[in-house]
């Protein structure tokens, strides 16, 4: 899971040097190797340490998840390399500003808004798993794999202290955060490397030659899930993987990043984060669960902190506190950003502060982090279907007669057909989760193409006869 | 100065993931794996800094 979207400004760069609202001019674009690191690094976040182990509490077999992460994270490679790169490497623009051309002014302040309140309910999921790295030296009573709501006077003070720490660094030192974040990638990376080998060694795993026997009948067993929990086959597996970032890649956001590459095949690049942190790193936890499984069957509690300790000792939870506060800081940060482009008048810091008050108190309950599975997908499918507009928006808007960028020709703030092909396929997908008993890994692909045809058909009927391109 | 602290930077990756393969051979005992990493990420987090790159990607 990542984080990275931008909305625009990051502190690093003042606005001149950000090219908001122009194309990146060809001497600011970047190399292959400059996108290898960026997304090691991003995908190597506090939130892998959960997912990882609630697979092995969904019932995973080894087919079903080392077969079903290759598949799923190549999916996402190629949506990241032939669906967001060549839109961005031709534009050179952000999504936000893309988007603005598209849906005019009043409906990407909408799509801010759900952009912001996802970006702090993530955040919120990074707080818990810190909260978990303080429980071990504060010996609090910490959450169960099925508790929805705060369980302690310690958990939430935990919670309310890593809350603060991260947002205030969040308002006032964006920048240290974010250097501390470059620095720790390579060694965390190994970290989760070595939660790995420790995991293997303790369940009796001693050569890599049995690793795949071992794998079927000790580690990923297969079998029912853990109570309250959905049983996963190798769809699962796969969809989640393809599309835990569905927001960044299908949903475009990723524009912001890929503008400044040079060729639109360095999309290859988010290979790196995919097997580094989406491969290795989910499999290394989900090891380190499946050997406290293994230890004490009673203890389904899906901690990163414990678990990292018990691998690696203090080294453990150092990469644990790190991997969450450098990813948890900028998605504050950027949550901050989304709200300022609804309330302008707003200082930078104060509606930082707001956003990380909410995260915090989203980071207390750990409903969240317990149900990082299905709120990553929910993630997701509430931005995908913009990135859908923006697909057919740029591709086929004049083959198919409609006018591209139609806000910014007509001078409508409001694309009623980008808004409602948004809304109406969102609201379609939920209903198709909530009364059709479809899991919700399974409507984004779907989801995608509803989006697309409508807002096709939307166009058509909208917009002004004047406006629109002979097909 | 700076390829001192880049070899020592070095030095504490391979600090860092040697132990847990020395574990994973039988070569070493978890609580040491624990103190060689503990000690391998200060000295990441010393070195490091004084010479990795300070921008971002982008």
């Amino acid at each position: 899971m990542s984080n990275e979207q931008e909305t625009g400004t990051t502190p690093a760069r003042g606005p001149a040097n950000e090219y908001e609202r122009e194309p990146v001019p060809v001497g600011a674009r970047l190399g292959f190797g400059s996108f290898i690191g960026q997304y090691a690094g991003e995908h190597t976040a506090g939130t892998e340490l959960m997912i990882g182990p609630l697979f092995v509490a969904a019932g995973v077999s080894a087919f079903d998840i080392v077969g079903g992460l290759l598949v799923g994270n190549l999916l996402a490679v190629l949506s990241w390399t032939f669906l967001t790169a060549p839109i961005a490497t031709r534009a050179r623009l952000t999504l936000y500003y893309q988007l603005e051309k598209i849906c005019g002014r009043n409906l990407v302040t909408l799509y801010n808004l759900a952009n912001g309140v996802m970006f702090c309910f993530l955040a919120g999921a990074m707080i818990t798993v810190n909260a978990t790295a303080a429980g071990i030296w504060f010996d609090i009573r910490m959450p169960g794999l099925n508790d929805l709501y705060p369980n302690s006077v310690g958990w939430v003070v935990a919670a309310l202290l890593m809350g603060l720490l991260v947002t205030i660094v969040a308002a006032w030192g964006y920048r240290f955060v974010a250097r501390v974040a470059n620095v720790a990638a390579p060694w965390m990376v190994l970290v989760f490397l070595a939660f790995g080998l420790v995991g293997l060694r303790q369940m009796g795993v001693t050569s890599f030659g049995q690793f795949w026997t071992d794998a079927n009948t000790v580690i990923w067993k297969g079998g029912a899930p853990l109570p309250g929990q959905v049983k996963f086959t190798f769809w699962h597996v796969m969809f989640f993987a393809w599309f835990c970032n569905m927001a960044v890649h299908i949903g475009m956001a990723d524009l912001s990043i890929l503008r400044y590459a040079r060729k639109s095949w360095f999309a290859l690049a988010t290979a790196s984060g995919m097997y580094l942190g989406h491969f290795i790193a989910w499999l290394a936890a989900s090891i380190l669960y499946v050997q406290q499984l293994h230890v004490n069957p009673a203890n389904t509690a899906v901690l990163p902190g414990p678990l990292a300790h018990n691998a690696c000792g203090i080294a453990g939870l150092i990469c644990v506190i790190v991997a969450g506060w450098t990813t948890a800081n900028p998605t504050i940060y950027r949550a901050g950003l989304a709200f300022q482009a609804i309330v302008p008048r707003w200082s930078r810091y104060r509606i930082t502060l707001l956003a990380g008050a909410i995260a915090t108190a989203a980071g207390m309950f750990p409903a969240i982090a317990m149900k990082l599975l299905d709120f990553v997908a929910l993630y997701g499918l509430v931005l995908m279907p913009m990135g859908a507009v923006v697909f057919v928006d740029f591709w086929l808007a004049r083959r198919l007669g409609f006018q591209p960028n139609y806000a910014e020709a007509s001078g409508a703030r409001f694309n009623w057909a980008a808004g409602l092909a948004w809304l109406v396929t969102l609201a379609v997908c939920l209903l198709v989760v909530r009364a059709g008993g479809i899991q919700i890994y399974f409507v984004g692909l779907p989801g995608w193409f509803l989006a697309a045809l409508l807002y096709v058909l939307l166009s058509r009927l909208h917009q002004r006869k004047d406006l629109r391109v002979a097909a | 100065m700076r390829i001192a602290t880049q070899i020592a930077s070095g030095v504490a990756l391979v600090g860092t993931i040697l132990p847990a393969v020395l574990f994973f051979g039988g070569s070493l005992e978890l609580s040491q794996l624990k103190t060689l990493m503990f000690a391998a990420t200060v000295v990441w987090f010393v070195a490091t800094p004084l010479w990795m790159e300070r921008k971002g990607a982008s």
